[in-house]
């Protein structure tokens, strides 16, 4: 049995009794408000684990909610050690935990946070000794009851069990055990074998209340006397309002005020201020609002850089590319050198168009404010960073901010920013009333933090025996991390210098080039794990082409004998080969790899590490007239142990069809300094009749701790695509979107 | 699962204990005599999910802004301005809508089916929602209540749908939840009533 080093070293579990009975279990910064924790009614629940006395399991969830399934699989891994009757459980979404030390933050609940698949390990790591340690309290209260020894006292489905047969639910002994003194050692944790509810599918919790339409995301709030607010934003980056008649606005009834927002400060980083200069109408009711908004007569005055489209920022890419590099990301052996000498060369240029997140629930904030207390309640990913920014513009306290984390429609990366937030402050403090901020869809695609463009020159040889010598990857790209973080730092966001094929080519070189654009951008599913593997993943997908080598063997030759490689990114500190080439095994096999393949129908492949998690991709499509038929995709997963099967199934089925979503026809364009498009009709999200009637998942089974599931399936779906594109068209398309590109060539 | 999620906010209970225990005040009396009938005020009288309603505001009004800024029926969700992502997809008369292009003008006298009045009185769970929960077709979720009514409109329409039928169904899902929608629908066509079991 292993021990909850962690849970136990870093805090204590705190226990409380409550008025009614309950048998609470929190964490020592609840000490100072205890009955925030009774879960009375109109108060908010605080605590991760509440019992009542008739067995209902209350947990709380800590982490926000955007489609990733974390609410689920959370209560899940702290009900497996508490050993709850998962018919009692009710989840509920716990506030971001803060107290104030020293006029600064001290988060009280641990992680909370939707980002790069992190929320099911920091679960498993912490949460589990929660469970445990309430299931301990429960098993002393029940030996106490049965004067017996706890070692003797077993626990099943709510259930404390004696060894004559003898039971008490845990609402019985809820009360006794919130009045017993904790143990000062760390709780003993389940072995992976007695696990009944980790494993196991469970569906979504909030399922009932979504098909019912209660499920209530931040939009659908309300609160008293607010006022709803939107905004027109300058369309060229960096331009200001020049010149604003509300005139006509003014007399509508219904319309409260005009606002203006100034333009971001470029001294303050990106995403924790507005995007853009904009003019808020604040209203009674959207309606009035959005009318108002189209009756103002305003003038924008563009910036100082303009916004370039995806051709005008390759001309410039191919000229940073001819020269050095801004980061020289790795370099083993020599490849020049290598080159030189090699009887096979392949070179090849790839590109990446600039992506929105086109997340259904568009930005959002419902936000009061006064002298003593601010409420957010908005779609945010990075809860500490949302009171951060309410903070910097209130003034107030961190213990007076109060950030709700409400189930997001999507996220994507778009709701770890908090500009959104951030205009919502702004106005209700200027308003002097609660403001309901909601974005139009044509303001959310004209201003989002884009996933950016960037060009990929990939070169390689091989030796007379076919085997690869030397891999170069130049990519040229706008970093995520430019404006918000010092230069010297841009390339962490766009290039991993561990990302395979490093370690499995003798002479190998990463570069990347700082690519200036006008244009925002942010986080992505997937980040640049998402891109990058698109180019290297069809460039493989080539060479193994050219050499006349099955594309399976070659990269599983590639990968070559199981080894653990060194992986200082995120999902490290190792980079297992073998568990990369199982997955690649296991999904070519479920395809028919070694199978004849069916007249016209390609086939195609790819892998990749994200993040800890292994995937492969194996697709088969055939072109029908104009039509991409895709018949076959198989998603092979090892993700470490799998809390939730049936969650995680989602996400990898999700995450493919995203991918070929965004890889087929997603493209930002800019046309005279601004974003051409407004809306879905000129941004396609794939439809039903355009993806795969399903994605066949394999899960390999692991003893390995979790790493969460959201961004894995994303990065190895399109190179998968695009080289069965290419196996049945004999079309290589090298670059995203796919289809205009495709339909050009074809 | 809301339970306590944001009590203070939205649900328009007052906070804390209330002052109903105490003496109100009596208002004062006007004598029957001195009543004058007002006119009565005119407008659109709809029917949603069953009650009746009059709007005597802006006839001009989006029926997904009378539902979700008046009514407070949330289900039916803003993703666009164009109908083109189906998040408020609702039932007008029986037949597919998306109600953010649909004026209130428009629905006179309609009788509207939200998300909301899917369910039973009972609670009993439509068999399309009961369909939902058992396939799993969730993810974020903010599209469903819109794909929700697709399903049942299509399977109104054509009670043993096929694929292609099910691929008509044109509501944009980013987290690709597809797969399951259609699975969902499979098993709802088949538990609808006067299906052999």
């Amino acid at each position: 049995m292993s021990r909850a080093h962690d849970a136990g070293r870093r805090r204590f579990l705190k226990v409380f009794g409550s008025a009614t009975g309950a048998l609470i279990v929190g964490i020592p910064a609840f000490a100072d408000t205890p009955d925030e924790l009774l879960g009375r009614n109109l108060v908010p629940l605080n605590p991760y684990l509440r019992i009542e006395p008739d067995g209902t399991t209350v947990i709380g969830a800590r982490d926000p909610e955007v489609g990733q399934g974390i609410r689920t699989a959370e209560a899940r891994i702290l009900a497996e050690e508490l050993d709850a009757d998962w018919n009692k459980v009710i989840v509920v979404p716990l506030d971001l935990g803060v107290t104030t030390v020293n006029g600064e933050p001290h988060w009280t609940y641990g992680h909370q946070m939707a980002s790069a698949s992190t929320s099911v390990p920091a679960a498993w790591n912490d949460l589990r000794g929660v469970g445990a340690a309430a299931r301990e309290l429960l098993r002393r209260a029940a030996a106490e009851r049965w004067k017996t020894t706890p070692a003797s006292v077993r626990t099943s489905r709510g259930m404390a069990i004696a060894a004559d047969g003898r039971k008490l639910g845990y609402g019985e002994l809820a009360d006794a055990a919130s009045k017993l003194k904790p143990a000062t050692t760390p709780p003993v944790l389940k072995a992976p074998p007695q696990f009944v509810l980790v494993g196991q599918d469970a569906g979504d919790v909030d399922a009932r209340d979504i098909v019912t339409g209660r499920q209530r995301f931040a939009i659908d709030e309300w609160l008293g006397d607010t006022l709803v607010a939107v905004i027109t934003r300058c369309p060229w980056p960096g331009g200001k309002l020049a010149q604003l008649d509300d005139a006509a606005v003014q007399k509508m009834k219904g319309v409260e005020k005009v606002m203006t927002i100034p333009p971001p400060d470029p001294a303050r980083a990106l995403g924790t201020q507005p995007l853009a200069a904009g003019v808020a109408v604040l209203a009674r009711d959207t309606w009035t609002a959005l009318q108002a908004l189209d009756k103002l007569e305003l003038r924008w005055e563009p910036g100082t850089l303009p916004a370039r489209d995806d051709s005008a920022l390759a001309q410039a890419a191919a000229a940073l590319l001819a020269g050095d590099p801004a980061k020289a990301v790795r370099t083993d052996g020599d490849f020049a050198e290598t080159l030189k000498r090699a009887p096979h060369r392949f070179k090849a240029e790839y590109r990446v168009a600039t992506v929105a997140h086109a997340e259904l629930e568009p930005p959002n904030a419902l936000v009061k404010v006064d002298n003593q207390h601010a409420l957010v309640v908005a779609p945010v990913q990075n809860p500490r960073a949302t009171l951060d920014t309410v903070r910097r513009l209130t003034g107030l306290a961190p213990d007076k901010i109060e950030v709700k984390l409400p189930r997001a429609g999507g996220g994507f990366g778009r709701f770890l920013e908090t500009d959104y937030v951030a205009e919502a402050v702004m106005l209700a403090k200027a308003a002097g009333k609660p403001i309901k901020l909601v974005w139009t869809r044509s303001e959310a695609f004209a201003h989002d933090t884009y996933r950016p463009f960037s060009v990929h020159q990939l070169e390689a040889c091989a030796d007379r025996k076919r085997k690869l010598t030397g891999w170069t990857h130049r990519i040229a790209s706008t970093s995520r991390l430019a404006g918000r973080e010092p230069r010297a730092r841009w390339w962490l966001s766009e290039m991993h210098p561990d990302d395979l094929p490093a370690g499995l080519v003798d002479n190998l070189q990463y570069a990347w080039y700082a690519l200036e654009s006008a244009l925002p951008r942010g986080s992505y599913r997937g980040s640049s794990h998402a891109v990058n593997a698109f180019a290297t993943e069809c460039f493989i997908d080539e060479i193994a082409h050219e050499l006349k080598i099955d594309a399976l063997k070659f990269r599983l030759a590639l990968l070559g004998d199981p080894r653990k490689l060194s992986y200082r990114g995120h999902g490290g500190p190792v980079l297992d080969t073998g568990r990369l080439a199982w997955v690649l095994n296991l999904a070519a096999d479920a395809i028919g790899w070694n199978k004849p393949h069916p007249q016209g129908h390609g086939f195609g492949l790819a892998c990749h590490f994200t993040f800890g998690g292994y995937v492969a991709h194996a697709v088969e499509m055939s072109m029908e007239g104009e039509r991409l038929v895709i018949h076959n995709v198989v998603c092979a997963a090892d993700l470490g142990r799998v809390v939730n099967p049936l969650g995680a199934r989602a996400a990898l089925v999700g995450a493919t069809l995203d991918a070929f979503s965004t890889a087929l026809r997603q493209r930002i364009g800019v046309k005279d300094g601004r974003i051409a498009q407004r809306g879905f009709s000129d941004y396609p999200l794939a439809t039903m009749a355009q993806m795969p009637h399903d994605v066949q998942v394999i899960l390999v089974p692991s003893q390995e701790n979790p790493t969460g599931a959201f961004a894995m399936g994303f990065p190895s779906a399109a190179p998968a695509l695009a080289n069965a594109i290419f196996a049945g068209t004999t079309v290589r398309v090298r670059q995203l979107p796919i289809w205009p590109e495709l339909m050009r060539l074809l | 699962m809301n339970v306590g999620a944001f009590p203070a906010i939205g649900g328009g209970e007052p906070r804390g204990a209330c002052a109903y225990n105490r003496r109100m005040p009596q208002a004062p009396q006007t004598p029957p005599q001195k009543i004058v009938p007002q006119p009565i005020r005119s407008g659109i009288d709809i029917e949603i999910n069953g009650r009746r309603y009059r709007h005597t505001g802006d006839p001009e009004l989006p029926l997904l802004w009378y539902l979700r800024d008046v009514l407070r029926l949330t289900g039916c969700k803003y993703g666009c301005d164009d109908t083109s992502c189906g998040a408020c997809s609702v039932l007008v008369d029986g037949k597919l809508k998306r109600a953010c292009t649909l004026s209130m003008q428009a629905v006179v006298d309609k009788r509207i089916t939200t998300v909301e009045g899917l369910a039973g009185a009972d609670g009993k769970l439509h068999p399309v929602q009961q369909a939902w929960i058992d396939e799993d077709a969730i993810l974020c979720g903010y599209c469903q209540s819109g794909q929700i009514m697709a399903a049942v409109d299509l399977l109104a329409r054509k009670p043993n749908p096929s694929d292609a039928d099910i691929d008509g169904i044109g509501n944009l899902c980013r987290c690709g939840s597809y797969p399951r929608i259609r699975r969902a629908i499979q098993r709802a066509a088949a538990a609808m009533p006067g299906k052999p079991k």
